[in-house]
Formats: structure tokens, sequence, C-alpha cells
């Protein structure tokens, strides 16, 4: 098992789940906000959309193309 | 009205102020309006461009606290990067053309460069300010000019110009007393010997980054590269968005008709960019694209009357420039079609400057 935070929130998760599976198995599976502030989630899970824009160890990534590892940070990104 | 981008809506926004009624007829086709940066900045290519930049500046200024905020007009100033004396001297050439023009302007000192953008590269030798410089987003703007009593908007394809009448993809034919061809790099398949040729670019947009830059930032060779009669060139060129997006440009290329992004041309162009600003290399793009330019032989737009067409009138070859100039073209054929007085010297821009030098060089 993996060991990550989401804004800070520990999560345990199985090798091999993308960070766009983690966001979903927190219960709430909203990656960003747009400018009004509302919320967006993994749409097309193939790295085309960039909805699914999340902050990684300081860095903007996408969710649906990243796989967790250990000690990983991830933020929802605002 | 043949065309609703930014010119097209601008003349036509113009003309029904002026209290004539306007039909504009768009194709919805891929246009330079839709693809470009939307900046409105001086260039100083000749002394035509620089009047037409500087009289039209003026006009976007007039009209800056009527536009809608999503029209994201935003008064960032431009910084004109040098990279060493010889990019000094050029500065300092600008700096004097536009104060010709009335566009005050000043050198700054790399130290002060460093406080204004501090993301900006060390060791750079200064910078041009032009503070009255701007940027909007020109399809809203241009959408919202439309939006304007004595205006209607038709989507449809003009598949033909006739005398004083227009035929429909539908078979339809429309009738004006005037009809101005505002289509860019389409006006080409409607009225033929048109010295347009398209030239590609393209942009790239990253994720939002508020706060990290605030000027729209040039390098003082994008004049060159703008100005370019062949070949292809790269020029940086950088906004800051109101989003906290960075757009990203600049690529030339003449003879290509191929709308596909260019991986190799991107990363010459991304390069570039990193050589002024580091910082992007650690930052997420998320959008790439191009469009194309409607340029003509000396950079100029073609603007005023067909010299042989009944009610013909043309507004287009804008090139890079179109939103910068728009206000100022539609300021002209305003003055033309209504027979005013011009608000600066329209000779420069006539399509008789192309047909008078044809039998000299007897190429065409």
């Amino acid at each position: 098992m993996i060991r990550l935070t989401l804004d800070g929130e520990a999560l345990v998760l199985p090798e091999g789940t993308s960070v766009a599976a983690a966001l979903a198995a927190s219960g709430d599976d909203h990656a960003r906000s747009d400018l009004a502030g509302r919320p967006r989630a993994p749409f097309c899970g193939m790295g085309i959309c960039q909805e699914c824009r999340v902050c990684i160890d300081g860095r903007r990534r996408l969710a649906c193309q990243t796989l967790i590892r250990e000690g990983m940070e991830v933020e929802r990104t605002r | 009205m043949i065309g609703a981008g930014i010119v097209g809506a601008s003349c036509a926004h113009a003309l029904a102020l002026a209290g004539l009624s306007v039909r504009v007829v768009d194709a919805g086709l891929p246009a330079a309006t839709s693809a470009g940066m939307g900046h409105l900045v001086s260039l100083d290519g000749s002394a035509a461009e620089l009047a037409l930049c500087s009289d039209s500046l003026a006009r976007w200024r007039a009209l800056a606290p009527s536009l809608p905020a999503s029209g994201a007009y935003h008064r960032c100033g431009t910084l004109w990067l040098a990279e060493n004396e010889d990019d000094l001297a050029t500065a300092d050439d600008k700096r004097a053309a536009l104060a010709m023009a009335g566009i005050g302007s000043e050198l700054i000192t790399p130290t002060r460069l460093a406080a204004l953008e501090p993301l900006l590269r060390p060791g750079l030798s200064g910078a041009l300010r032009v503070e009255s410089d701007a940027i909007l987003y020109a399809p809203r703007v241009a959408d919202w000019l439309l939006e304007c009593v004595g205006i209607t908007l038709e989507r449809a394809q003009v598949t033909a110009l006739e005398d004083q009448q227009v035929r429909l993809a539908d078979g339809r034919r429309l009738g004006a007393r005037v009809i101005v061809l505002a289509a860019g790099l389409q006006a080409g398949a409607l009225l033929e010997g048109l010295p347009i040729e398209a030239k590609k670019g393209h942009l790239l947009v990253t994720d939002r980054y508020p706060g990290r830059v605030s000027h729209q930032l040039v390098e003082l060779g994008y004049g060159a590269s703008a100005h370019a009669g062949q070949g292809t060139s790269v020029a940086f060129n950088l906004q800051a968005r109101p989003t906290g997006q960075l757009l990203i440009g600049s690529t030339r290329q003449f003879d290509t008709l191929d709308p596909r992004v260019e991986p190799a041309l991107l990363a010459r162009m991304l390069e570039r960019a990193r050589g002024y600003l580091p910082a992007l290399g650690a930052i997420n793009a998320i959008r790439a694209w191009t469009g194309f330019r409607a340029a003509t032989p000396d950079g100029l737009p073609i603007i005023g009357r067909h010299p042989e067409r009944e009610g013909l009138w043309l507004a287009l070859g804008h090139e890079g420039l179109g939103v910068t100039t728009a206000p100022s073209t539609a300021a002209l054929i305003r003055a033309g079609v209504l027979g005013e007085h011009p608000p600066l010297d329209p000779s420069p821009y006539r399509f008789e400057r192309f047909r008078a030098s044809a039998p000299a060089d007897g190429q065409r």
C-alpha cells in the first residue's frame, strides 16, 4: 500500500492507483476550481481535457496521468 | 459587412453609430480574431503603421470604460526587452519614434526591470516600457461590438461578391449600397487579385499562475520578426492574461495552410521564451494552437474603397495587428463611406498602392 496526502489528509491506497482515482477514493473527486470558484473534476481520463490539474509535490500535473507514490503530496488547485 | 472578426465588428459598430443599417454576414470559419493574442501594442515598422497604432490605441482607451468585463481589457503596458547594447539602441530609436506619435515610453535600467518583473532572467540590458499598451479578449469584444442597435448578424457564407450584392451559400442574394469586405484571409476567395498571404503562427497557454508576470513582455527583435518578408521566425512575446494564465508566442511561417501544431517549431518558440523567463520550465501548459495572419507585401492593412467595384470597400490584411488597429480602420471606413474628413491620412492604406506598382515591375 502507498501512503500519500491530499490537501494534508492522509490516504492509503494500492500501488498502481492514479491520482485521479485517489481523488475519487477520498470521497470528493474535485481536482480544482474554475475562475468562479466552481469545482471541476477529472473528465476525459486520458490527458487531453486538462480538467484534472492538481498540484503534486509543488508542480502542476494531470491527476489522470500520474500514479501515486509513497509520500506524495497532492493539493487541489484553486 | 462580410466578416464578424474584430475588424468587421468594429466597422459595423462605427457605421451603425453613424445611423446606417448594417447587416453583418459571417461564415463562422476559423479566423485570426479567435486565434490571436489580443494585444494592443504600438508597432513602428513604418510611419504609417505607427500612425494607425497611435490613433487606434487612443480609441481603445476611450472605449475601455464601456467594454464588458468579459472583454478583459487590461492596460498592462509593454516591456520591450533588451538583451544587449544594440537592443538598447533599438529601444531608444523606438522611444523617439513613439514620442513623435505622441506615445510616451521610457528606457528602464536592468535593476528597475528586475524589480518590475522578477522572473526575467538576470543579465538583461534593460527595457523600453510603454505604459499605454494593453490587452483584451478579442472574440468577446467583437461580439460585444456587434450587440449594437442597427446591426443584424447573419451566420451565412458569402460565396460571391457581385455589384452591390452578395450571393450566399444557400442561393439567396443580399443587396447593399455599401459592401465592406472584412473577411481577412477568406477575402481572397471572394475577390481576385488581393495581395494577401497567410502567415502561420503558434500560441501556447499555461495553467493559471496569478501574479507571476504583470506586463506584456516582448523581445526587441519582435519587430524584425513581425516584419520579415519570408522564412520562418520565432520571437518572444508573453502576456499575463487576467485569469493568471500566461499566453506565449510567437512564430511566423509562410507558404503553409496546414493548421497542425508543429512540435519542433513550438519547441523553438518555448525555448526562446524560457531564455527570457527561466521559470517557464517548471510550469504547466494546457493548450497550444495555431492561426493564420492575413499579411500584405508591405505589412500595412488595406483600408478604403475598391478602385473599380462600385460600392465595395476593403478592410483587411491586418496581419498581427488587427485587434490593435480595428478602431482606426473602422474610423477610416466610416469617414470614407460617409464622405467625412478622415481622422488620419488614409493614403498609405489604400488598395491602389499595390495597383500603381504592378505595371512598373511587370510581375503581376
